[in-house]
C-alpha cells in the first residue's frame, strides 16, 4: 500500500503566528538552533497499489480545491513508499 | 421580505441573526446546510460560529455544503448575502469575496466591544449608515486577520470595496485595518465583527448593529 502525502504550508509572505509562537518557545526550553519556524499541515492519503499518474493528478486537483487555500497556502504532492 | 439565515453544524449565532432580521423589519427564514432549496428568500445571512468545527480551515468544509451551491449561484445573480465572522470566512473560501482570514496575529481569541468605521455605505448591507459613521459592536474571533496579496489589497482600496475598518489599534493583524469587504457589485458583504449582537441596548453594547439589517430593506425597496 502506497501513501500519497500532501504538505500544505502558508505562503512565505503570509504571517504565521503559530510558527512564531513555536519559535519563541524553543529557546525557553534551551533549544537555540531555530532561526525561524513555519507551521503547516500534512495529509497522508492511502491508495491501493502504486499510485497512478491519474490518481496523482486527482490529488493535485483536490489539494488545490479543498486541502489548501491557494490565496494563502502552497502545497506539494509526493509519493511515500 | 424574507431573509434566510443558514445553520451549519457548529453555527452559533443563527438565533441572534434571525432576531436581528426581525428587529430590522424583515421575516427570518431558517435554512439548513443540507437544504436543496433557498425557500424563496430575498437575501441570505451566513452567521458566525464554528461550522464543521473549523476543521481543515475555517469555512473550508461549509463551502461545499449543498445550500452553498445555491447561495453562490444566487449571489452571482445579485441576491444580497451577508457573511458575519465564520460566515465571512465561508464567503472567502467560496471565492465570493477575495482574500482569506487567518489566525489573529497575537494568537489570542478576542471577545470585546470594538469600534469600527463604516467606510462604504453604498452596499446592500450598509446603506442605513452614513459614510464615515463610527459604531461599536462585538468582535469575537480567533481567526479574523484579513490577508490578501498586494494587488488584491490595492484593488479593494481603489474600488472602494472595503466597507468597514477597525478604529484604533489593529485587533487582529488585518491588512489595512479591514473589518469588512464587499464584492464588485456590492451585494455580497463579509464582516468580521458582529452587528447581530448589537441590535438593542438590553442585550448588546449598543443598538448600532441594527443598520445592517435595516439596510437590506432599503436595498429591496429600490
Amino acid at each position: 500500500m502506497a501513501k500519497i502525502v500532501v504538505d500544505v504550508m502558508l505562503k512565505p509572505e503570509i504571517l504565521d503566528p503559530q510558527g512564531n509562537a513555536v519559535a519563541s518557545a524553543l529557546p525557553r526550553l534551551g533549544f537555540s538552533f531555530a532561526k525561524s519556524v513555519r507551521q503547516g499541515k500534512r495529509f497522508e492519503i492511502e491508495v491501493e497499489g502504486e499510485p497512478t499518474a491519474a490518481q496523482l493528478a486527482e490529488v493535485e486537483k483536490a489539494a488545490e480545491v479543498l486541502l489548501s487555500n491557494p490565496v494563502i497556502e502552497n502545497f506539494v504532492v509526493r509519493v511515500e513508499k | 421580505m424574507r431573509v434566510g439565515v443558514i445553520t451549519f453544524p457548529g453555527t452559533l449565532d443563527d438565533r441572534d441573526a434571525a432576531r436581528a432580521v426581525v428587529a430590522g423589519g424583515a421575516e427570518a427564514v431558517a435554512l439548513w446546510h443540507a437544504d436543496a432549496d433557498l425557500k424563496s428568500v430575498d437575501a441570505v445571512i451566513l452567521p458566525g460560529g464554528f461550522s464543521y468545527g473549523d476543521y481543515l480551515r475555517c469555512g473550508a468544509i461549509s463551502r461545499f455544503a449543498p445550500v452553498m451551491n445555491l447561495v453562490i449561484e444566487a449571489a452571482g445573480k445579485g441576491m444580497p448575502v451577508l457573511g458575519i465572522c465564520n460566515g465571512f470566512q465561508v464567503l472567502c473560501e467560496s471565492h465570493l469575496l477575495p482574500g482569506a482570514l487567518t489566525r489573529n496575529s497575537d494568537l489570542h481569541f478576542l471577545c470585546r466591544d470594538q469600534e469600527i468605521e463604516i467606510v462604504n455605505n453604498t452596499t446592500a448591507w450598509t446603506s442605513s449608515y452614513k459614510a464615515g459613521e463610527k459604531i461599536v459592536i462585538p468582535l469575537k474571533n480567533g481567526e479574523g486577520s484579513f490577508q490578501c496579496d498586494d494587488s488584491t489589497l490595492a484593488m479593494l482600496e481603489g474600488e472602494g470595496r472595503i466597507i468597514a475598518r477597525y478604529v484604533g489599534q489593529n485587533p487582529n493583524g488585518s491588512r489595512n485595518l479591514i473589518a469588512g469587504i464587499t464584492n464588485e457589485r456590492g451585494n455580497v458583504v463579509g464582516l468580521m465583527p458582529h452587528p447581530e449582537h448589537a441590535i438593542d441596548e438590553l442585550t448588546g453594547p449598543t443598538a448600532q448593529g441594527l443598520g445592517f439589517f435595516t439596510s437590506i430593506l432599503n436595498a429591496m425597496v429600490k
